[in-house]
């Protein structure tokens, strides 16, 4: 039973590796996924932000409605852990 | 051959998703289920990143106010998407231990062949 | 179930740890537009300083210096303060969460967005912090 499980995996990682051969190479400035949109935010984070720091003015400012949805994710998981476990009393502990 | 040089970091990345999704079904102790499931999403963050980088950049924060050449500086926009995984990651494990405590208390077990003996009772 | 630590060491150096753990994760949240940084960082150490304080210290004395039914009200008021600056700009004429359209006088465009992102991360540290410390809490109440 459980070689049936490694074969599986191997079957697995086997089918990635031949699926990551066509992924560009290790650090290509030329990638697909640089040259999109990502220059434009290199370019106009200053002038319209004042902002030095991309990754925050890209997180809270150009893509803030993703972090909206994510704080409502662990605000419901701490609620979720609330629920299940049970409150506490008013005067202890 | 040259693919091998060249792609190194998505096939490490892809030896530790195997090794995360192995334990996620192998073992039969939840506990270890949840660490394999933990093992797993680190694995994926990893890929994610490490299609970000760029020869000779660095960190993407710009070093003066007018050099804002874009060759300079890596991708900025997967570091954004990972920074919703990882706390995705801790809310999944925070759910996940709280589940487990609830059965334990119930069942006292945490084994999966005793605990679907122990449910059908 | 957390029982107060045995050594008198440990139970100092908490004392004298927790208030420099709490400056540094201020220090992370504020430079987040310039270093590497920003809201959800500073959120998670400050809830490793409180997480101490819980460990090292005991239940009794902690609960008395950071009450456990405080962490959720904090994490509501960290998601109130986000959803709010996006309801205010679309209250004032703009699209929902454009800094833009702010309604605060003397001062241009970029730097009302500038002060949106800071005041956006402080309400995503605040929601963090909560939260995290609610569910630390929570895992380890008694029956």
């Amino acid at each position: 039973m459980k070689w049936l499980g490694i074969i599986l995996i191997a079957l697995f990682a086997a089918f990635l590796f031949y699926a990551e051969a066509d992924m560009p190479a290790y650090g290509d400035p030329g990638a697909p996924g640089s040259v999109h949109v990502t220059p434009e935010y290199i370019e106009r984070t200053y002038e319209d932000t004042h902002t030095p720091n991309i990754v925050t003015s890209v997180l809270a400012d150009y893509r803030g409605y993703d972090t909206l949805g994510e704080t409502t994710v662990i605000f419901t998981a701490g609620l979720i852990c609330y629920l299940l476990l049970g409150g506490w009393k008013r005067n202890d502990s | 051959m040259e693919a091998l040089l060249e792609q190194y970091p998505y096939y490490l990345s892809t030896v530790l998703l195997a090794i995360g999704l192995w334990g996620m079904f192998a073992k039969r102790n939840l506990m270890k289920k949840l660490i394999g499931m933990t093992i797993f999403q680190v694995a994926i963050i990893l890929l994610f990143i490490s299609t970000s980088a760029k020869a000779g950049g660095t960190f993407p924060a710009l070093i003066s106010h007018d050099i804002t050449d874009p060759t300079l500086y890596v991708n900025p926009l997967p570091h954004v998407l990972m920074l919703t995984a990882i706390v995705v990651m801790v809310a999944t494990s925070g759910v996940a231990l709280a589940i487990l405590l609830l059965i334990y208390r119930r069942y006292h077990t945490l084994d999966e062949t005793e605990l679907l003996e122990r449910m059908r009772e | 179930m957390i029982a107060r630590h045995n050594s008198l060491i440990v139970n100092i150096a908490c004392r004298v740890i927790v208030p420099f753990i709490f400056l540094y994760a201020l220090c992370v949240i504020m430079f987040g537009h310039y270093s590497p940084g920003g809201g959800f960082q500073g959120g998670t150490i400050l809830a490793a300083g409180v997480i101490l304080m819980r460990l090292c210290l005991g239940k009794e004395a902690s609960y008395k210096k950071f009450p456990p039914r405080l962490g959720l009200i904090l994490g509501g008021i960290g998601i109130l303060i986000y959803s709010g600056t996006g309801l205010a700009a679309l209250l004032a004429g703009g699209n929902y969460l454009d800094y833009a359209a702010l309604p605060v006088q003397g001062m241009d465009i970029p730097d009302r967005r500038y002060y949106g992102i800071l005041f956006v991360e402080l309400g995503v540290a605040l929601g963090v912090f909560g939260v995290l410390t609610s569910i630390f809490d929570s895992l380890t109440k008694e029956k």
